[in-house]
Parts: structure tokens; C-alpha cells; sequence
């Protein structure tokens, strides 16, 4: 055989094998061109403005500030004075040499962070000297500003998402805030706005190189919205992150007898002029409730509002009870009037928290009981809103909306304007299962619990103001001092419910409070500076010393 | 005919179109890879295209040179040439410098040269000048085979302790020559199956690769059973085949070093590792098989510019080739380099003298080994073994080095009717 040809044929056989190759490589198999654009292309997230949140009135609560994190790139830094950059950034030594050794653990060519949320003023001297250490660099965030202490629960806080939480939710990553509680989280969605995107071109040290495809493909972030509140900034006083107005249940007291009044009415066993003789109280087979209205007289309904009878709803409750042929009959009707003030149930509302309350029903005391071990005498505390009902303050201040509005209400609710829309999920108006006549009598009776009743001390001269105090029996130490109040009477704006724990009764303190809020509300002012002052620098000690030793109870 | 009359006229036309074809389209692709946007300037003396052109300047230079001279001078200093080689190889053991882990180079200033580069060529030369003295045109006698073996083997072992694997494999390139000198197929194939049965032996559970050498060798016998002594040879390959499988075992895990061995396995398949020893080789066929049919383009091979490939304007410059020139100009180079290897060994065959013939033969033998290792190692069908793409690599010794051995051999060509 000629040896150049066998020559020949080595070289041509590589060369088709070669070809081969090429052919396979570079036409068949289309797994390259994405592994090299996974190589190259970086997608970078341009954070989303978080939205801001105002009040009811338009002030802003809180908004974003700018934070600056010191970020490194350890491969990229030359020998440097760590002392002198600790200085700058205020940290120790030691602490600034530790952050540095993690972050070359971590990656030399990427960036992390080394010192975060440098203040403004530190940041300020740092830029200057900045260009001294190479390889570090500043990268600007944005921080949650609070302009006010009040209101802290409602509006709720911010944090890193944690791993689980991105594992679930797969438009998050490490590092994102979201909102943790209060507003912040029930309106995450419309606040976190929606993360833009900058496709950039990488080299082999992921150092930026340039725009992939001139920025075809970026997407621009889009801010959150912002939302308004329906809170009253100037009528937020309190700070603790408990939010007491959902999460706290109370025995409503004496307030929960104008529902029962109303049950009454609409239950046709009393008329607003029926009345009942109090004899210090109700009395029926060995059960005495004890009564402090002082009057001898009958009692008819407005009377037994402004002046708290207990004996007048004890008759009520047991009537309305007895009108059914049996207790359970009975008080299942009576718990399905009193649910459909938004009571005993979730309200469904926007805040991320709350509590049910409890409004017991026929099944509650069968089980309890048994079937035959209870009646209209065995549960007669629920005619005065005592024994196993409880509510939370803002189920009670949902029921003072809706006496005011003579037999509905809207779901609370915390925002009102997100962006320029109004909240749609609250539009729908709840009616409760009590005719609209039936209200003008209670409110005329809640009035004159104003006028002549347990409120006259708070009575304003010139609002038309509508209340009920209470008392709530607390078995840990005094007892709690409760009002609920709406205002003006015929065209009523605000509805609010105060509970001032271990206050005792209800005029001491929570109705004071009541009014000078309702004052402020709809004057702007408080003009009775006396009685402001007497509340604000009132001091509740002597009231926890008077219930001293029960106090120790958990 | 008097030497140097006409010479312009007399010189290979295709091989010299091919070879300035080839060193034009390998600065362009350097320039490509070594790309920096910062760098405004088309032309830069800083940059790696900007010194290969100094480095093609310079060869062009030293070919005017080559072929001015007179041609039977390379036959009377073939030996020499050879000896001085040597001795600079050992030279660089102790006074050269060490780049990239092997002391390969003497650096004067800031200009290194790697004598191995030159080996090549004086062997090549050697090797001619050997079988010229043979008293016939074709076959060799049994004391030139010896010979022959050992000058091979010596710049092989000087290179070895380098150490530069891949420069000691080119010298392999030889056993071509000797092929067409006089040796039989087996000098050939020899090799090729020992090393397809190393790696088969790495792949394959032994019993198999015994079986298969059985049967080989009993197909093998059957065939020749009419020759004298037609046993000789199958049981021969039994006895080989066997050693080589028992002692691969053995040579896998104690002679080769780690790095070798980890290429082996990724070649194989045995073991991935894309981000460590594997991303040399994985990079590589991500830029080269993302260049789909025509490529992305001149200066728009993001792999390559973004620095993704390793030595990408030296060892890995086919990257950029089939990244920014796709399908059609990785094989237009392919077919370019296999032209000018055809080319050779036509001019070789051609040749009146033993000398000239055996010169071209090496000449083109170390081209194909240094093309077909190169090519190979970037497309993923060899190991990562770090030798030059002939005209295409970034380097001045490797240029300059092709330079002589090919215009050594056209000037020979050019003449070829002289010596007889």
C-alpha cells in the first residue's frame, strides 16, 4: 500500500472527525449558546420603592430613608489601614477584621455586605475617604422611617424574609424586607411595589461589563403604593407593639346592654316605655343581682340606659329567653342578633391579627350544662354583658358604629386610599338583624347618659354626644373602666370605644376620654384643657394599689 | 540552474497562501480574545495582538532570511543543530526560568524563548539527515532504526522534566516518519492501540478487554494464516495487550500525577466537575458550541471577551474561533489546516532527495500532531494537554519556531531538482 495515502488517510480522518464534532457541538446541540449567556448575563434587581403610609388627614407616618450598607469585594481590595477604616465607619477594630474574613469565606468576587445601615453622618465622612480603600464601595437602601411614635401596632414593622418564607414564596429573595406586622404586612402586596430588572453582561470576575442587548429586556421597578390610613395620628396615644384593640377580650359590661335593649325591641317583648320596678337589683330563685341605679321608680328604657339598670336588663335578657319555647331556642336567637353587630367572630378586617371574642350560644351551655341544666336565670350575666362573653375593643367600637348609624356598619378597616383607589374589600354595608326604628330610643337614652346620666361629668356643651359606660369585672385586679361613644347624635362621625384597664368605673376615666376624643375629632381642639389635663396627668397607681393583693394572681 | 536565481518563483505558492492565511486569521482572533473596550486604540504595542504582530514581523523576517540561504547547508548542519539543541534543553533545565509551572524558558529582558520549540525542527532535521545516509531511497537498516528511536527520545526526556507533558508528546509526531521511511503500520497503530486500550482499560471492566484482544488477535491470525510464521504477530498483540492492560492499572495510579488523571476522568466521562478541573474543557465547548452557524461575530464572542476561556489567546485560541466565526469558520480553519498538511506531504513526495523527503515528512508530522492534540483538547475530545495551535496561538517562540520548520522545507522544495 502507497504509505503517503495511509498519510493521507490519517489526516483526512481527523479532519472529518473534526468537522463531525464541530457540526455537533455547534449546529445539533443548542445547550451552549444558553449556558454561555447563563455565563455572561446577570440579572440585576432594582429594588421597588416601598409605598408610603399617611393618615386619615393625609400626614405621612412613614416613608422610606435612605441606608447605606459599606459593601466589599474582597478580591478587588489592596493592603489598607483597617483601623483607619474602622474609625470612619465607627465599629472596632476587631469586628471590621471578622466581617472582612467572612466575606473573602464567602466569595472574593462577589460583593457583600460589611458594615450595614451606616448613618447618614458616618456615611458622609466615609465618602470622602472612600476612594482610599479600593474594593469597598457604598450601596444605598431604603429604611422604614416612622414620623410618629403612636399607632406603632396598627402600622405594623418590616424584617428580612427569612429562608422558609422564600422557599414558599418564590418572588422574594434572600435579603428582601417584607412586612412582619400591622399594615405593613396585611397591605405587603400593594405596598411592596413590583422589583424592576437591568440584564448587565459579567466577565469571568462577575465585574460588570456593560448592558446586554442595550437594555431591551429591563424592566423599570414600580414603586408601591401608597396607602392611607383611617387612623387619627392625633388620636394615637399609645406605644406597646400589643395591640390591645384586636387582640385583647374584655367582658363588655354595661355597654352590651343597649344591645340587649335593642334585642328586646326588635324581639317585641318590650316597648321603649315598658319599664320595671329595681328593687336594689334583680332576685330570682336565690340569684340576686346587685343594682346601683338608685331609682325607686319604674324604670323604662331611657332611664335604664342613662342610668345602667341592671335590674331592667336582667327582665329584658329573661324575657327575650323565655319568649321561645325553650332556653336553647331562645338563646340561639339572641346569639344570632348579637353576631350580626360583628360581634363574637373575626370581623374580617385588614389587620393581620385579632381575636374572635366569645358570644356562647345554645350549644356552648349544653355542652357546659347538659340539656336540661340551664335557663334564662342560669346565664342572666349576658343580660348585662358579664359572665362568658367577651369582646374585643374594636368589636365594641364596630357596635357603637353601628347604633350610630341605626342598624349597620362597615367593616373596620386600618387603610382607606391605597394609591388614589378607595379600599374596595370595606364598601359593603353590613346590616344588623335589629329594625332601624328601634335605634332612636337607645341613642336618645345613650344621649342622655350625657345629659343627665353616668357621663355628665363629660358632657360637651356643644356636641350632641351619645355614650354607655361600664365597668368590666377583672378577676386579676380592679376592674376595668369601659365607654363606648359615637358623636354627633343625629349625624354621628366618629364611634369609639375606650377601655382603661383596672380604670374601675367607666365615667372615671374612660368617659372623660371618650369625649375629649370625640372633641378633638370633630373640632380639631380640645378647648376643655381642665379635663385634659386632669386625664392626661392622671395616674392610675392608686387604683392598682387599692387591688393590691389580688393584683398577684397571674 | 545556479541556487537563487528565480528563487521567488520557484517557492511554493499554496504552502506559503495557507501559512500567511492562517498566521493572518490567528492575529485576528488574538486580537479578538485579547480585546480590552477600555482600549481605544485599534493598535496598542501593549497588548497581546500588538506584540504578535511584532512577533509575525519578525518571522517574516527570519523566513527572508531562510531562504536566502543556501539549502544544503541545513543537510551539513543537521547534527550540529541538533547537539546545540540539546544542549540549550538541558540548558533551560537549570538557568531557564519557570512560567506557568514549567521551566521551559530563557527570559532575556523582558523576551522569553522556549528552546523545545526549536527541538522540534532540529529534530526533524536530524531525523532527514539520518535516513540520507541510507543507501537505498526506500527501507532502513536495523542500526538507523535504533538511531532513529533515540533521537527522538532524548529531547523527549529532556522535556519530560520540565515538566511539559504535551511539548514531549509532539515529538511522537516522529514515528510518521519513520513510518514512511521504512517501518511497518505497527509503528503507527502501535501507539494509537496501546492508547485506545489504556483508555478502554480505564472504562471497561478487564474480562472485556481481554476478550476483545483475544478475538482481535484470532481474527488477526485467521486472516494472515497462509504467511509463514502468521502466528508471530497475533500472539505477540496477546502478550502486549495483556501488559498493557495489567500495568495500566498500575501506571494510572502511580506514574501519572493527579492533574493528569483528573483530565482523564473528565475526558472519560468518569467524573464532572465543571467549576474546577473541568471548566478549562467545559468554557471551552460553551464558547465554541455557542457559535452556532456563523458565529456572533468579530469582537462579539462574549465568552471570550468576558475572559470565560482560559489562555484563551494561546492554547484555547480555537475557542474564539468557533465562538465569533460559528460552524462555518471553525471548519474553514479546519479544512485550512488540513490543506497546507496535504500540501506537505505532496511537496514531500515530490522531493529527489531522501533528505528533503524525510524533513517534509516531519514538518507535517509535527504540524498534524500539534493541530490535531489542539483542536481535540478544545472541542472535548482529548484531555487538556497544553500545546500551541501552529500559527493560530498567541506566542513568539512557537511562531518562530513553525516559521523555520516550514520554510526550512519550502526553501528545500524550491531547489528540490539540485540535490540528488
Amino acid at each position: 500500500m502507497n504509505k503517503a495515502l495511509i498519510v493521507f488517510l490519517f489526516f483526512g480522518l481527523t479532519c472529518a472527525l473534526f468537522i463531525g464534532r464541530l457540526f455537533d457541538l455547534q449546529i445539533l446541540d443548542d445547550r451552549y449558546a444558553l449556558y454561555a449567556n447563563e455565563n455572561v448575563i446577570r440579572k440585576e434587581r432594582m429594588y421597588a420603592p416601598r409605598g408610603h403610609i399617611y393618615d386619615r388627614n393625609g400626614k405621612l407616618l412613614v416613608s422610606n430613608v435612605p441606608a447605606y450598607d459599606l459593601m466589599v469585594v474582597p478580591s478587588q481590595t489592596t493592603a489598607f489601614d483597617s483601623l483607619d477604616l474602622a474609625r470612619l465607619v465607627s465599629v472596632a477594630p476587631t469586628d471590621l477584621r471578622s466581617k472582612l474574613k467572612k466575606a473573602r469565606r464567602y466569595s472574593s468576587y462577589r460583593s457583600s455586605a460589611v458594615i450595614r445601615q451606616i448613618s447618614a453622618r458616618s456615611f458622609g465622612a466615609l465618602q470622602e475617604h472612600l476612594h482610599r480603600f479600593p474594593g469597598f464601595y457604598v450601596q444605598q437602601r431604603a429604611q422604614r422611617s416612622y414620623a410618629h411614635v403612636g399607632a406603632a401596632h396598627a402600622l405594623g414593622y418590616i424584617g428580612e424574609v427569612t429562608e422558609g418564607f422564600v422557599r414558599k414564596n418564590a418572588r422574594y429573595r434572600m435579603g428582601d424586607l417584607h412586612g412582619v406586622s400591622g399594615i405593613e404586612k396585611a397591605y405587603e402586596e400593594e405596598l411592596r411595589g413590583r422589583s424592576g430588572a437591568r440584564y448587565i453582561m459579567v466577565d469571568v470576575h462577575n465585574r460588570e461589563q456593560s448592558a446586554f442587548a442595550d437594555g431591551a429586556y429591563d424592566t423599570l421597578a414600580v414603586p408601591g403604593w401608597d396607602i392611607h390610613s383611617t387612623l387619627d395620628i392625633d388620636l394615637q396615644l399609645n406605644k406597646p407593639l400589643f395591640d390591645r384593640a384586636v387582640l385583647a377580650e374584655y367582658p363588655p359590661g354595661s355597654p352590651f346592654k343597649l344591645i340587649n335593649a335593642l334585642i328586646g325591641l326588635q324581639e317585641q317583648v318590650i316597648r321603649p316605655s315598658s319599664s320595671f320596678s329595681c328593687r336594689n337589683g334583680f332576685h330570682a330563685k336565690g340569684l340576686h343581682v346587685a343594682c346601683h341605679c338608685g331609682t325607686d321608680r319604674p324604670v323604662a328604657l331611657r332611664l335604664s340606659i342613662s342610668k345602667s339598670c341592671n335590674n331592667y336588663y336582667c327582665q329584658v335578657f329573661k324575657k327575650v329567653i323565655e319568649k321561645y319555647p325553650t332556653a336553647q331556642e331562645g338563646l340561639d336567637m339572641w346569639s344570632t342578633h348579637v353576631r350580626s353587630f360583628g360581634l363574637g367572630n373575626f370581623l374580617n378586617n385588614d389587620l393581620p391579627t385579632g381575636r374572635r371574642g366569645f358570644v356562647p350560644n345554645a350549644d356552648y351551655y349544653d355542652r357546659a350544662l347538659g340539656y336540661t341544666g340551664w335557663g334564662a336565670t342560669t346565664m342572666i350575666s349576658l343580660g348585662i354583658g358579664q359572665g362568658e362573653l367577651v369582646l374585643t375593643p374594636i368589636q365594641m367600637a364596630n357596635m357603637s358604629a353601628a347604633i350610630a348609624n341605626r342598624g349597620h356598619y362597615f367593616t373596620p378597616h386600618i387603610v382607606r386610599l391605597i394609591g388614589d383607589r378607595k379600599n374596595k374589600a370595606f364598601l359593603d354595608k353590613k346590616h344588623t338583624s335589629i329594625d332601624p326604628g328601634h335605634f332612636d330610643e337607645v341613642i336618645e337614652g345613650m344621649h342622655e347618659v350625657f345629659e343627665k346620666g353616668t357621663a355628665l361629668a363629660s358632657r360637651h356643651d356643644s356636641i350632641a354626644m351619645c355614650g354607655k359606660t361600664g365597668t368590666a369585672q377583672n378577676p386579676h385586679g380592679q376592674d376595668h373602666s369601659i365607654f363606648i361613644a359615637f358623636a354627633p347624635k343625629d349625624d354621628p362621625r366618629i364611634a369609639l370605644s375606650i377601655i382603661v384597664e383596672n380604670g374601675y368605673w367607666g365615667s372615671r376615666w374612660a368617659a372623660p376620654i371618650a369625649s375629649l376624643m370625640m372633641e378633638h375629632y370633630l373640632t380639631g381642639k380640645v378647648a376643655r384643657t381642665g379635663l385634659k389635663q386632669r386625664m392626661v396627668e392622671g395616674d392610675l397607681r392608686a387604683e392598682y394599689a387599692l387591688a393590691g393583693p389580688k393584683q398577684k394572681q397571674p | 540552474m545556479r541556487e537563487g536565481q528565480g528563487l521567488f518563483w520557484k517557492l511554493d505558492g499554496i504552502s506559503i497562501g495557507l501559512y500567511m492565511l492562517l498566521v493572518l486569521l490567528g492575529w485576528m482572533n488574538i486580537h479578538s480574545a485579547a480585546y480590552q473596550p477600555e482600549h481605544e486604540h485599534f493598535w496598542s504595542m501593549d497588548t497581546e495582538y500588538g506584540k504578535q504582530m511584532l512577533w509575525i514581523g519578525s518571522s517574516m523576517l527570519i523566513l527572508l532570511f531562510l531562504l536566502f540561504l543556501d539549502g544544503r547547508l541545513y543537510e551539513r548542519i543537521a547534527y550540529p543543530a541538533y547537539v546545540l539543541s540539546l544542549l540549550a534543553l538541558a540548558g533551560v533545565l537549570i538557568f531557564g526560568s519557570t512560567i506557568s509551572g514549567a521551566r521551559s524558558w530563557y527570559t532575556f529582558g523582558g523576551f522569553s524563548l522556549q528552546p523545545s520549540e526549536f527541538v522540534k525542527c532540529t529534530t526533524a532535521l536530524a531525523l532527514a539527515k539520518l535516513f540520507s545516509k541510507e543507501s537505498s531511497r526506500e527501507g532502513m537498516s536495523a542500526r538507523s532504526r535504533w538511531i532513529a528511536f533515540a533521537l527522538i527520545a532524548l529531547p523527549i526526556l529532556l522535556i519530560l522534566p520540565q515538566p511539559d507533558l504535551g511539548s514531549a508528546l509532539v515529538f511522537s509526531a516522529f514515528l510518521f516518519v519513520l513510518y514512511r521511511e521504512g517501518m511497518s503500520l505497527t509503528v503507527l497503530l502501535g501507539p494509537i492501540g496501546i492508547g485506545v486500550l489504556f483508555l478502554l482499560t480505564l472504562l471497561l471492566d478487564k474480562v472485556w478487554v481481554f476478550s476483545g484482544i483475544l478475538l482481535l488477535s484470532l481474527a488477526v491470525a485467521y486472516f494472515s494464516r497462509r504467511r509463514p510464521g502468521f502466528w508471530r504477530g497475533p500472539l505477540l498483540m496477546v502478550a502486549l495487550g495483556i501488559g498493557v492492560v495489567l500495568s495500566v492499572d498500575h501506571a494510572f495510579h502511580q506514574v501519572l500525577e493527579d492533574r493528569h488523571r483528573n483530565r482523564i476522568d473528565i475526558l472519560l466521562g468518569k467524573a464532572e466537575d465543571p467549576k474546577g478541573i473541568g471548566y478549562n474543557t467545559q468554557q471551552s465547548l460553551i464558547a465554541i458550541g455557542s457559535g452556532g452557524l456563523s458565529g456572533k461575530g468579530f469582537l462579539q464572542g462574549t465568552q471570550t471577551r468576558y475572559d470565560f476561556v482560559p489562555a484563551q489567546t494561546t492554547d484555547f485560541i480555537f475557542c474564539t474561533v468557533g465562538e465569533e466565526w460559528g460552524f462555518l469558520g471553525s471548519s474553514l480553519v479546519v479544512l485550512l489546516f488540513t490543506a497546507l498538511l496535504f500540501r506537505l506531504i505532496f511537496l514531500a513526495e515530490r522531493q529527489k532527495s531522501r533528505f528533503s523527503r524525510a524533513y517534509g515528512y516531519g514538518v507535517a508530522a509535527i504540524l498534524f500532531l500539534h493541530f490535531a492534540v489542539n483542536i481535540a483538547m478544545t472541542v472535548g475530545l482529548a484531555p487538556v494537554i497544553g500545546i500551541p495551535l501552529p500559527f493560530f496561538s498567541y506566542g513568539g517562540s512557537s511562531l518562530w519556531g513553525f516559521t523555520l520548520l516550514l520554510f526550512i522545507f519550502l526553501r528545500l522544495d524550491a531547489y528540490r531538482m539540485l540535490i540528488l
